[in-house]
């Protein structure tokens, strides 16, 4: 794709970034380490150059991702030198919640929903950047770039304001906050693009190398966490794969790939023709359920 | 590479345009491979047959269960030659708002038309908007044509109603069935009559306007960049035009003449930079410069009072004197009507705002000539305003404007001997 396009990507996500830091008295920027928030990180030392990123980072720490996420995690921050704040249900975990205990509906609405508004409340934040793209899923193609959310977070499709021209409308009520995503005309091919072009780090799980799986129909689980169960005639294999997009390690599947460099991963993005989500457990657990959650508070 | 293209659909509710979307998506592989299974999966659920395209765009449960559109939904999708980004709005009275929505970012609107029923009222309207709204290429896509034979008769009444309401836009007339795919990606040889071009290959090929990068240098500043003591910048985005350290700009609404020191960038300072970018410029003296204000090249209107063209968007009525938020690039101001607008109506309303903005036609500058008024009380954006031009300021507030001006002219010169001739000169102006 044209360098050009994603100039152009990067001017508005950049314009977007700088009405929230002019327009809400305590923004966050959500960095949940994935390819999309390292992206949003970058915009954000560009838009404030030469000065500092005017906000904190978020992560929502299920405790269930990848090790070399949380690895990731503590160096970037630490290199780039910005606050980052870790927040975790530590009460869910402690009253054993995990995917295979209550369920991955129940388990993603008290680690991550749950988690989040609560970090979002004792934050006092009125605005939160999020990495979410109009083309990852269907309701997210509707959402807006300024998604308001009511007191509890949640959405409501039929309360969205029309967003004209460039023109955000940041206003809100007490209580009221608003989700930002500055990345919402980007689709995953521009991501990557952007990353290769930039030379963005990102984690090395996107990367494609032999790792040791469970095979799970189509799904390939890495069992880093001690309750994932190997079911009847199941072992694990060393399997040549890398992931697509990041999670919690117990409900992200890898897929199999030989890609081990950006570029191998843009190739193979072109070449195949499955959408990244897939491999999210969560998203299939019932038609709409991402606008579900979505209603519910996720991002 | 013809660079990104930003393409609006419009028409009336069951003309197919979801399908054709669908249809688009689905021929270019904008669709993937999963959401193509579940959207079988659901197609099954609802009704017996093939594919049901319009699912790709229908995001919502509502939409999904009443079988319409109720919002704008973004699609991405690439050929071999162009990238797409493409909105697709509702065709729903109701959701007239949302038609504005897509329209005020397109180069190219889709007005889609059943060519059983031919151009309806809603459709019109929604021409009317997109048009108002400074697209420049229409599609005329009369859908359907496989359920009147293919008529060449049918298609050439259709084509020839359109353009008399688009005035001055390209417009372009395809016959297509998006169910079956007839013209949408190649020439159908079920319309042998038709010479022109499918409806892809003539989105490939259309030139987007290239306007931003050659109208005059526009910035509106949305910050100060203050590191430290040392360092002062004024962020934002360019809207038009371009800009070269050491040129003159002048800043608005004080009409402050300066010239642009470094243009910043995280890569590097820059020799020059144009629209789109989004960069941090540094001014030669030490000026006055705060968010709101814009940076530009030749002048700008500035004044209280304009015309324009709104469009009321929220079920509460626009009240006549009654205060709403209007923001205007990166400026925020209290404003009132002349006008009463109910939901979905359009018309030219004088409109008052409590401090002087910097502002230009719409038909000249998209982002200079654009607003939005905001309701106080509920926040909803309630109505989208292009500027036609300045009015006289009201003689209730000539006083307020005199003293602004000739604060601003003070503040402007360069010494207290400049500032004299500059004030003496503007009330010689004003009182002439």
């Amino acid at each position: 794709m044209s360098f050009e396009h994603l100039r152009t990507l990067e001017a508005e996500s950049i314009h977007i970034i700088r009405e929230v830091a002019a327009e809400f008295a305590r923004p966050v920027m959500l960095y949940s380490i994935g390819k999309d928030s390292s992206v949003l990180l970058r915009l954000a030392q560009k838009a404030f150059h030469p000065g500092p990123i005017p906000f904190p980072l978020l992560h929502i720490d299920t405790t269930y991702k990848f090790r070399e996420m949380i690895e990731f995690r503590d160096r970037q921050a630490a290199h780039i030198g910005v606050n980052l704040i870790v927040h975790t249900n530590t009460e869910a975990i402690r009253a054993g919640t995990q995917p295979y205990a209550v369920g991955t509906q129940r388990c993603c609405g008290l680690l991550k929903t749950q988690a989040l508004l609560d970090a979002l409340q004792n934050g006092g934040f009125d605005a939160a950047f999020g990495g979410a793209r109009r083309d990852e899923e269907r309701s997210r193609a509707k959402e807006r770039v300024f998604s308001l959310r009511d007191s509890r977070g949640q959405w409501d499709p039929k309360r969205q304001r029309p967003e004209l021209w460039r023109l955000l409308n940041g206003r809100i009520a007490p209580g009221e906050s608003m989700r930002v995503f500055p990345l919402s005309n980007w689709t995953e091919l521009d991501v990557w693009h952007y990353i290769d072009a930039e030379r963005i780090p990102v984690v090395p799980l996107y990367f494609a190398r032999e790792r040791e799986v469970i095979v799970r129909g189509d799904s390939l689980i890495v069992p880093e966490q001690p309750f994932v169960p190997l079911l009847p005639g199941e072992r694990t294999e060393r399997v040549m794969c890398r992931m697509r997009s990041l999670g919690c390690s117990p409900c992200t599947g890898a897929i199999r790939s030989s890609a081990a460099t950006v570029s191998d991963i843009i190739d193979e993005l072109v070449a195949v023709r499955h959408s990244e989500r897939q491999l999210r457990i969560i998203d299939h657990d019932q038609d709409g359920s991402m606008e579900m959650k979505k209603r519910e508070g996720y991002f | 590479m013809s660079g990104l293209l930003r393409i609006c659909t419009a028409g009336s509710v069951d003309d197919g345009k979801s399908t054709l979307i669908g249809r688009l998506l689905y021929e270019s592989r904008g669709v993937y491979e999963d959401q193509l299974q579940s959207v079988k999966a659901a197609s099954r659920n609802r009704t017996a047959g093939s594919i049901d395209f319009s699912l790709f765009t229908d995001g919502l449960r509502a939409e999904r269960e009443q079988g319409i559109t109720i919002d704008v939904a973004y699609r991405y999708f690439a050929t071999a030659k162009r990238k797409f980004i493409l909105a697709d709005t509702p065709g729903h009275e109701q959701y007239t708002r949302n038609m504005a929505t897509g329209a005020s970012t397109a180069d190219v609107a889709i007005l889609l038309v059943d060519a059983r029923h031919g151009v309806r009222e809603q459709t019109r309207r929604h021409a009317r908007i997109a048009r108002l709204l400074g697209i420049g290429t229409f599609v005329v896509a009369v859908n359907k044509m496989d359920l009147v034979d293919f008529d060449e008769s049918v298609f050439a009444s259709i084509a020839s109603e359109l353009p008399d309401l688009l005035d001055g836009a390209h417009v372009q007339p395809i016959p297509l069935s998006a169910l079956h795919g007839d013209n949408v990606i190649a020439r159908s040889g079920r319309t042998p009559w038709y010479r022109g071009p499918a409806l892809l290959p003539f989105l490939e090929e259309t030139v987007a306007p290239e306007l931003p990068a050659l109208a005059p240098f526009r910035f509106p500043v949305q910050l100060v960049i203050r590191p430290d003591a040392r360092f002062r910048g004024y962020a934002g985005q360019i809207v038009s035009g371009r800009i070269a350290v050491g040129d003159s700009v002048t800043i608005w609404p004080s009409g402050t003449k300066t010239r642009v020191a470094a243009i910043v960038t995280w890569e590097g300072n820059l020799p020059s930079a144009s629209a789109p970018m989004s960069v941090t410029l540094a001014l030669a003296d030490d000026v006055d410069v705060s968010r709101g204000d814009t940076i530009s090249a030749g002048p700008l209107h500035v004044g209280r009072r304009f015309s324009a063209n709104v469009v009321w968007m929220d079920e509460r009525p626009l009240q006549p004197g009654r205060p709403y938020v209007l923001k205007h690039s990166t400026q925020t101001v209290t404003a009132w009507s002349d006008e009463a607008l109910s939901l979905n109506q359009i018309a030219i309303a004088k409109i008052t705002a409590g401090r002087p903005l910097a502002f230009e036609p719409y038909s000249l500058n998209r982002s200079t000539g654009s607003f939005i008024l905001i309701d106080p009380s509920s926040n909803f954006t309630a109505g989208a305003g292009m500027i036609v031009e300045p009015l006289a300021d009201a003689q209730r507030s000539a006083d307020r404007d005199l003293a602004d001006r000739v604060a601003h002219a003070a503040r402007a010169a360069r010494s207290h001997v400049d500032a004299v001739d500059a004030v003496r000169a503007v009330l010689e102006e004003t009182l002439a």
